[in-house]
């Protein structure tokens, strides 16, 4: 907060969004000497503020401004404005994560040649691969400190995990814990462990949880090198006459627009603002946009494979008590086709509170099918499921002229159709999620849809050929040296893990590439 | 809310109709029928305000929950600008239950036979509305939140890492 860039300075690196991927980057470059200005569309909250109320709490921390969506997921029927929960702010959206902290297995850097052709997929190799990645993961898991990594002990179960365990078990799943998750296991100098308190979802008051907000943001502030700007929302990148971006154009609280001229500009506003920035960079020398000489800006839009089992049961279970998401079953994780199904999913524990269970449970529902579960609450166990779901080119983010923003700039829609073999996965996890509580005596279990995505992936993918996605192996628009992505909209495909420390991960890895070819002076 | 709690049982009673559960009284009130509260209804005909508060509790019938959480819930579409649409809806709901050979819908004594008229305008935006308006205006009331055991806010109380997080006996 101390520093302070003129907005004329071209020798900054201008990063926008504070999220897991621009939040840590710019972090990293300034600890590495790097100038760095942060534009971050929202404000600044953190465990002081928040708040132990989901309604209260998503109005505090959500994304809200006007999206659309079209296609036949459920989502754009059940939240036709709303087609993420994303949080807008310093730390974006890993004040609301849950902080499960996974890995890509092996074979997910390869999947157009380990699954071979799947019709309507544009499955495609990542240019980077788990050997690549490890030693960035390694960094990842030491900075969010990842319990069982690093010899870091995992996280107690709680009822909700107690049931699911058991269930598991009785089915013959083997590879079940309390998860790898950043949430602090034990206390730390700075930061205490966790409280068991629930509402990971709502921002953790007692900053056991790892944010870029507080967590990352702040150490870069203190080397004197990062400025963050807040509510100042980045509207149009510019660039000069050789095709290098020059500054980014931004609006301030009051609305009121700057330039800040840049070096170099990463950009991070997650899968559906980013794409969006660029597409609504276009100018007369890219008519469809910045880095888009491919098409692909926007396109093979993925959020994961997901749904949820919810059981009841004939005995009190209190599932909200305790850590939200600290339970796993990785078995079917596994790349297995004789399941009827490419690539594989997790089962994570997963509660609502009572006011987003009503909301959740099953959208549009009502009557007493529907309250005769939610009388139930207190007898409820829950979990989620993630898995990995097939790119597409006709799902993506693209610009609706027809609704405008507070900025007079044309909103994102998300376009979205399952692919069939999203739906066999989701069918064959709903049945195995069941599976698990019936096991425990489960009196009911509900399949339930969809939640607005929290995994937004793959709007700007990385590839190796600048044909097939719009940045290489750094992150770095194939077609603006000067040019990064940063957040997850880098991804080329979606893996069936939380994407988070994988968004991290790579984080750390640009910044070393960004600071490097800074200091050669190639960029 | 601002319920009126001043009025006696015996000024209720005096002027009231039974409407299901409810009483509707002159004046611009609906009321409990054992007179524990009352809400005055400024915009809306008072019976439109009862049959509406029945229409929640159709929509999302919990036994558990007293009449008083669900007109809490409704009690919002009282005002100048939601009297049209609403006195409306509840007009098309009434000419449901009549079409039905029922006097109105309040008068129509099984629940199953108020969720088949209900059944039979879903889709109408006015439905969707009260409905979708529900999740929040009931769901979200904190007093209700007991009913369904659920704790609510913990950080005050230290969370619940000696509070029982896993205190489950049962597995």
């Amino acid at each position: 907060m101390s520093v302070s860039f003129d907005k004329k300075d071209g020798n900054v690196v201008v990063v926008i969004g504070t999220g897991p991927g621009g939040g840590v980057l710019a972090s990293e470059l300034a600890q590495k000497g790097v100038k760095v200005v942060a534009l971050e569309a929202g404000g600044r909250h953190g465990p002081e503020d928040f708040v132990n109320d989901e309604w209260a709490s998503f109005g505090q921390i959500s994304w809200l401004d006007s999206r659309s969506t079209s296609g036949s997921w459920r989502v754009a029927k059940d939240f036709s404005g709303l087609p993420a929960w994303i949080v807008k702010g310093v730390g974006g959206s890993s004040q609301h994560w849950a902080g499960a902290s996974l890995r890509f297995q092996e074979h997910e850097w390869k999947t157009q040649t380990v699954y071979g052709n799947v019709t309507g997929a544009s499955l495609l190799d990542w240019p980077i691969d788990a050997k690549t990645m490890d030693p960035y993961y390694t960094k990842a898991e030491e900075k969010l400190r990842v319990t069982r990594t690093g010899g870091r002990k995992g996280l107690p179960g709680n009822n909700n995990y107690k049931v699911f365990e058991a269930g598991a078990k009785k089915l013959g799943y083997k590879d079940v814990h309390t998860g790898r998750m950043a949430i602090n296991s034990k206390d730390y100098d700075d930061f205490v462990a966790c409280q068991q308190t629930g509402f990971c979802f709502q921002g953790c008051k007692w900053g056991a949880k790892w944010s870029a907000g507080y967590n990352e943001i702040p150490v870069g502030e203190a080397t004197g090198n990062l400025e963050v700007r807040i509510n100042s929302q980045a509207l149009k990148i510019e660039h000069d006459v050789s095709g290098k971006v020059t500054g980014v154009i931004y609006a301030d609280a009051d609305g009121k627009q700057h330039v800040q001229k840049a070096r170099i500009v990463c950009v991070a506003g997650n899968s559906i603002e980013s794409p969006r920035l660029l597409l609504n960079s276009a100018s007369s020398m890219f008519p469809d946009g910045l880095a888009n000489s491919s098409g692909q800006v926007g396109r093979n839009y993925m959020r994961h494979m997901t749904g949820s089992v919810y059981a009841t049961f004939d005995k009190p279970v209190k599932m909200w008590r305790g850590t939200t998401m600290a339970g796993i079953i990785q078995d079917e994780a596994r790349h297995d086709p004789s399941r009827g199904f490419v690539g594989g999913y997790e089962l994570e524990t997963l509660s609502l509170g009572i006011p987003f269970m009503a909301a959740f449970l099953d959208p549009g529902a009502w009557g007493r099918e529907f309250t005769s579960a939610l009388d139930q609450y207190e007898n409820m166990a829950g979990m989620w499921i993630v898995g990995e779901d097939m790119p597409q080119e006709t799902n993506r983010v693209s610009l609706n002229y027809d609704v405008k923003d507070q900025f007079g700039l044309p909103t994102p829609n998300v376009h979205f159709d399952d692919h069939p073999n999203d739906i066999a996965m989701r069918n064959h996890a709903y049945k195995q999620g069941a599976a698990v509580y019936d096991a425990v005596g489960a009196v009911r279990t509900f399949p339930t849809p969809p939640y607005p995505s929290t995994h937004n992936l793959g709007t700007n993918r990385m590839s190796a050929k600048a044909r097939d996605g719009v940045v290489n192996k750094w992150g770095q628009t194939h077609d603006i040296k000067n040019l990064f992505v940063s957040d997850g909209s880098q991804f080329t495909t979606g893996a069936a893990e939380n994407p988070t420390l994988t968004i991290v991960a790579l984080a750390i890895r640009q910044a070393e590439r960004i600071a490097s070819e800074m200091s050669k002076g190639n960029i | 809310m601002s319920y009126v709690k001043s009025l006696t049982r015996r000024d209720l009673l005096k002027t009231s109709v039974a409407a299901g559960s409810l009483l509707v009284i002159g004046g611009g009130f609906v009321a409990a029928s054992n007179a524990a509260w009352a809400l005055e209804v400024t915009h809306l005909k008072s019976s439109t305000m009862a049959t509406l508060i029945q229409m929640a509790r159709d929509i999302y019938p919990h036994d558990n929950i007293a009449d008083e959480f669900y007109a809490a819930a409704v009690k919002g579409y009282d005002t100048a600008d939601s009297k049209g649409p609403v006195e409306e809806g509840i007009a098309a709901l009434n000419a449901a239950a009549t079409g039905r050979g029922h006097a109105s819908y309040l008068a129509t004594g099984w629940e199953r036979d108020r969720v088949d008229i209900l059944r039979s305008m879903e889709s109408s935006p006015f439905f969707q509305q009260i409905r979708g308006g529900l999740i929040t205006g009931l769901y979200n009331q904190k007093a209700v939140w007991p009913v369904f055991g659920y704790e609510g806010e913990s950080f005050s109380k230290g969370g619940y890492i000696d509070r029982g997080f896993n205190d489950i006996k049962w597995v």
